[in-house]
């Protein structure tokens, strides 16, 4: 699998994926630039975590416009897998690969801290080293988590099972509770139709490694190589 | 521009009493300017002495007593007078680090003031080569019920947080107290620590004549003025009216100057880098240009600017943020400005240097400084102030000390205090986990970052016990570095060296002057003892109001080397049937504990002391077992003693114990909530339990047989039960309920 990650201004977990992919995959992904006019060739581009652009105006809205986000776009409209990791997924839902929006969380508060979540599928390019319905454990870390859109398109994600992860507990039950951010159905991550793109608060690369406390993020990058090699 | 032929734009009149005053300036200090230069000093040059002379800048007060400090050790790379001190932690690399206040600011304007507090201190670190890999902080607020309070708790926390988040470096440890002294003086310490290869270190100092000078980063505003003039001030009824010398952070543009500055710095380019931080353009000239041995001229015409009209004066003081200077080497200019313009930074060339030792500021074609750069920087004031020793208190017998009805409702009462309660509402609201390398998170004794790519470790923490070192500044000093120590040990690192964070009064006051003057005689002790020198550090005076002191605070950030990553150790209680012990001694020290202050509700007695001897013995024997894998968990008996301790190792685990009050003939109380220094509680197996008692005795180390672990409930000697569901809620309930409560 050949990846690559692209790197905005304030991008700030760029090398943290990188990491984990260079250990699911043996070989360094590749680094672009915002400013470059287009990707090299590869199997999976990721939008990792990070403040782009300071996220003044929005999160995510001036990246969605950087110079490399048209190729983006077009690859994935092509079919070639997008993985976008928090500020990744604010930057997915502004240039309109998913739908809905990432609004400030219900607390007004930054909060990072390890949250349970529910694999909703497994038979996606991103969940097929999981069991169905795994409850893994992953932090999140932004101030803008709170997944909302309106409600015929959350039924319609529903119905079409293009909810990714939700918020639960340890348990697996999705309660209110186990809830960080305010975010419509305990949603923390999307599919887009064809489940080639995927957008995601919580962190997989943050614990995808036993010295970090724990290994749950990294069947994310073996179900990766796994569908993409 | 030849200084000699166009000096006439310089000449003015004498300046007012109330200008030299506004300037922060005293009479004398003003006489010695005027003899100095032989003539009166422009607007301009006035306020660049305002800024170089000022507290803050020159250490005046201070630096006598600094020089007491021990520095130096075969780690030690570079030592206190550059951006940040330096030690070396092998293969090549280097950790590299500071803290710095940022009380004055944070007052005033809390989000704004911490987040350029913390932007400060990382630019401190990255100027000197380094990437920033981990952050920490030291806070301190008024009391809780004080009507600001809350306000400063919320904007402070957002303001570390918006900065270190999106910069993208992890705050992975620190310190939050309350007491009403610091009602209208908080204290925002910043600590970054930042990691570099040995060979790839930057220094401030310009050298050779006629090489570039370059500004970089953003453009300069009105915004800070006179930033380090107000830290060097009281406090009076006006203070609000100083909102606008606070400076406004922009993480975002300090990230982008990292990563240029970092991709500049893998070229051959750099000669000297100074970041522009208090005193903006003008200190980091006269500092770059000082420690060089070289002068300096600027062209203000050529300075970046984001507001039209401002004048030399504003310029040369301006504190806006996200800014550098540096000297390149010549015809390396393109290259640079490539760079820069590629993260869309700023870069222009401002000026040259010289071989005038001079410091030269032309501005619109007139000529608007002409001084000699020595006299600046250390020929400023060295004030050898009065001070008096402070008293001593009398001992305070655990006898006397009333008991509580209950010792397990004490303890409950004592986990919810303000002081004593979990600080997870405040750490989780920082990124701690960014770059993908913390190993322990924050809530332990330190915390763990790995270095990127290898299987070491640093460890970091900042600590002192303000009421202590009020109570005896000395020993106070003394517990504040020990205690750094200890917590590094008690991760399994080698301490290596400290920062410092030297919060007081005002040096002007005999008293306050005592206490600083006991502090740093007390910590350069231990630090002599310990071999943990001082490398880099900053001085706060001033944080008083209407002649309100604060408690003396001089805060400590340690950090230390773990070798090998995989031999760590933590506080939770893992293994049920583990054997505890204590390491250490015992001798019921109330005076000036927790208990006393928060539950009898008296403020008396002398700190507990600290035996350097001893501290060392058994920190090495706790460094050894970690090293052997021998113990389970470790965690240092701090602030409540005891029994609070036995109650964090049980809540981080989510497992019981059981524990012994053992053959002391002390009272209950003072074996429990006594705060006797240099102890250690360890879990280990039943085996490694008899061999490790079994060597404590052959190495002549205090230790006992305190407990077992086994259940969910902790008790004493099976009475006094406290289940750990009630223990975590009355520790994790109070500050997010009090920070609730409008």
């Amino acid at each position: 699998m050949k990846a690559c990650v692209v790197v905005f201004p304030a991008s700030n977990c760029d090398r943290d994926v990188a990491v984990s992919l260079e250990h699911a995959t043996g070989i360094a992904p590749e680094m672009v630039w915002h400013g470059d006019g287009s990707l090299p060739d590869c199997d999976l581009i990721v939008l990792p975590g990070g403040f782009s652009y300071g996220d003044y105006l929005r999160c995510g809205a001036m990246a969605a416009h950087s110079p490399i986000m048209r190729d983006v776009v077009a690859r994935a409209k092509r079919g070639t897998a997008v993985l976008g990791i928090c500020n990744g997924f604010q930057i997915l839902t502004e240039t309109g690969l998913l739908p809905g929006v990432l609004m400030r969380n219900a607390s007004l508060k930054f909060i990072c801290k390890d949250v349970h979540l529910r694999v909703e599928r497994n038979d996606t390019p991103f969940t097929n080293a999981y069991d169905k319905n795994a409850v893994i454990r992953i932090p999140v870390a932004h101030h803008d988590g709170n997944y909302y859109t309106d409600e015929g398109t959350l039924n319609r994600l529903e119905g079409e099972n293009l909810v990714a992860m939700r918020y639960c507990g340890q348990d697996g039950y999705v309660t209110n509770d186990n809830n960080p951010n305010g975010a419509a159905r305990n949603i923390a991550g999307i599919y887009n139709e064809q489940r080639t793109v995927l957008g995601l608060m919580p962190h997989p690369e943050r614990l995808a490694e036993e010295a970090l406390g724990g290994t749950d993020g990294a069947p994310m990058f073996a179900s990766l190589v796994e569908a993409l090699s | 521009m030849n200084p000699q032929t166009s000096m006439s734009p310089l000449e003015t009149n004498n300046h007012s009493a109330e200008v030299i005053k506004a300037h922060g300036l005293s009479q004398e200090e003003y006489d010695w300017i005027l003899q100095e230069l032989g003539r009166v000093p422009s607007l301009t040059e006035l306020g660049i002495f305002s800024v170089m002379w000022s507290e803050h800048c020159s250490y005046k007060s201070s630096r006598v007593h600094l020089k007491k400090f021990p520095t130096e050790g075969p780690q030690v790379i570079c030592g206190p007078g550059e951006n940040a001190g330096i030690v070396d932690i092998g293969d090549g690399q280097a950790a590299i680090f500071k803290m710095e206040s940022h009380n004055h600011p944070s007052y005033i304007e809390p989000y704004q003031g911490a987040a350029t507090g913390v932007g400060g201190i990382m630019r401190d670190v990255f100027t000197m080569g380094a990437r920033p890999v981990a952050n920490l902080n030291a806070l301190r607020f008024g009391a809780p019920d004080h009507e600001k309070t809350r306000h400063l708790v919320s904007g402070v926390i957002e303001g570390i947080g918006g900065y270190g988040n999106c910069f993208g470096v992890p705050t992975v440890g620190g310190e939050v107290n309350f007491d009403k002294s610091y009602n209208g003086n908080i204290l925002v310490n910043a600590m970054c620590v930042g990691l570099a290869n040995t060979d790839k270190i930057f220094y401030a100092a310009a050298t050779g004549v006629g090489n570039p000078v370059v500004y970089v980063g953003a453009k300069t505003g009105r915004d800070g003025i006179h930033g380090a003039t107000m830290a060097s001030a009281e406090f009076d009824q006006d203070t609000e009216e100083k909102r606008p010398t606070v400076q406004v952070g922009d993480p975002f543009t300090e990230k982008l100057l990292l990563e240029a500055c970092l991709e500049l710095m893998a070229q051959d380019a750099i000669i000297g880098i100074q970041d522009m931080g208090a005193a903006g353009l003008t200190s980091s000239s006269v500092e770059m240009a000082d420690k060089g041995g070289v002068g300096i001229e600027l062209d203000l015409d050529q300075v970046p600017q984001r507001e039209t009209n401002m004048t030399a004066y504003e310029m040369m003081l301006s504190e806006s943020q996200e800014r550098m200077l540096m000297v390149i080497k010549p015809g390396r200019e393109d290259l640079a400005r490539a760079i820069f313009e590629k993260w869309q930074l700023d870069f222009a060339v401002i000026g040259h240097t010289t071989d005038t030792g001079r410091l030269v500021v032309h501005h619109q074609g007139d000529m608007k400084t002409d001084l000699p750069l020595k006299t600046l920087g250390d020929g400023a004031p060295i004030y050898e102030r009065e001070w008096v020793e402070t008293p001593k208190q009398d001992p305070l017998d655990p006898q006397d000390v009333p008991a509580p009805n209950s010792l397990s409702d004490t303890l409950l009462k004592m986990m919810a205090l303000p002081d004593m309660c979990s600080r997870r509402w405040v750490w989780e609201q920082y990124d701690h986990m960014v770059m993908g390398d913390t190993i322990q998170r924050p809530g332990a004794d330190a915390g763990v970052v790995r270095v990127h790519g290898t299987n070491k470790g640093l460890a970091v923490t900042t600590d002192v016990t303000p009421r202590y070192v009020k109570s005896d500044p000395y020993e106070g000093g003394k517990q504040a570095v020990a205690e750094a120590w200890r917590n590094l040990t008690a991760v399994g690192a080698d301490p290596l060296a400290i920062t410092d964070c030297l919060n007081f009064g005002s040096p002007e006051n005999p008293e306050i002057m005592g206490q600083f003057v006991g502090a740093v005689e007390g910590m350069s002790k231990a630090c002599a003892e310990l071999s943990f020198p001082v490398v880099s550090g900053n001085v706060s005076f001033y944080n008083e109001t209407q002649s309100q002191a604060i408690l003396p605070t001089p805060a400590v950030g340690g950090v230390g080397l773990l070798p090998d990553l995989d031999k760590r150790m933590n506080p939770a209680l893992k293994q049920e049937g583990d054997v505890l012990i204590l390491l250490g001694e015992e001798h019921g020290a109330l005076g000036q504990s927790i208990y006393l202050r928060d539950i009898v509700g008296q403020n008396k007695g002398p700190p507990p002391p600290v035996d350097l001897a001893k501290e060392k013995a058994t920190g090495d024997f706790i460094r050894t077992l970690i090293r052997n894998a021998q113990v389970n968990a470790v965690h240092d008996c701090s602030d409540g003693g005891l029994y609070v301790a036995i109650a964090e190792m049980a809540m981080a685990g989510n497992l019981g114990a059981d524990i012994t009050l053992g053959k002391s003939p002390l009272p209950a109380h003072a074996i429990l909530f006594g705060e006797d220094q240099g102890r250690y509680i360890i879990a280990a197996s039943a085996t490694d339990a008899d061999d490790i008692l079994e060597q404590a005795q052959t190495d002549n180390i205090t230790a006992r047989r305190l407990g077992s672990i086994s259940g969910l409930t902790l008790t004493i000697e099976g009475k006094n039960p406290i289940s750990l569901k009630d223990l975590a809620q009355a520790h994790e309930d109070w500050l997010p309920n009090y920070m609730n409560t409008r």
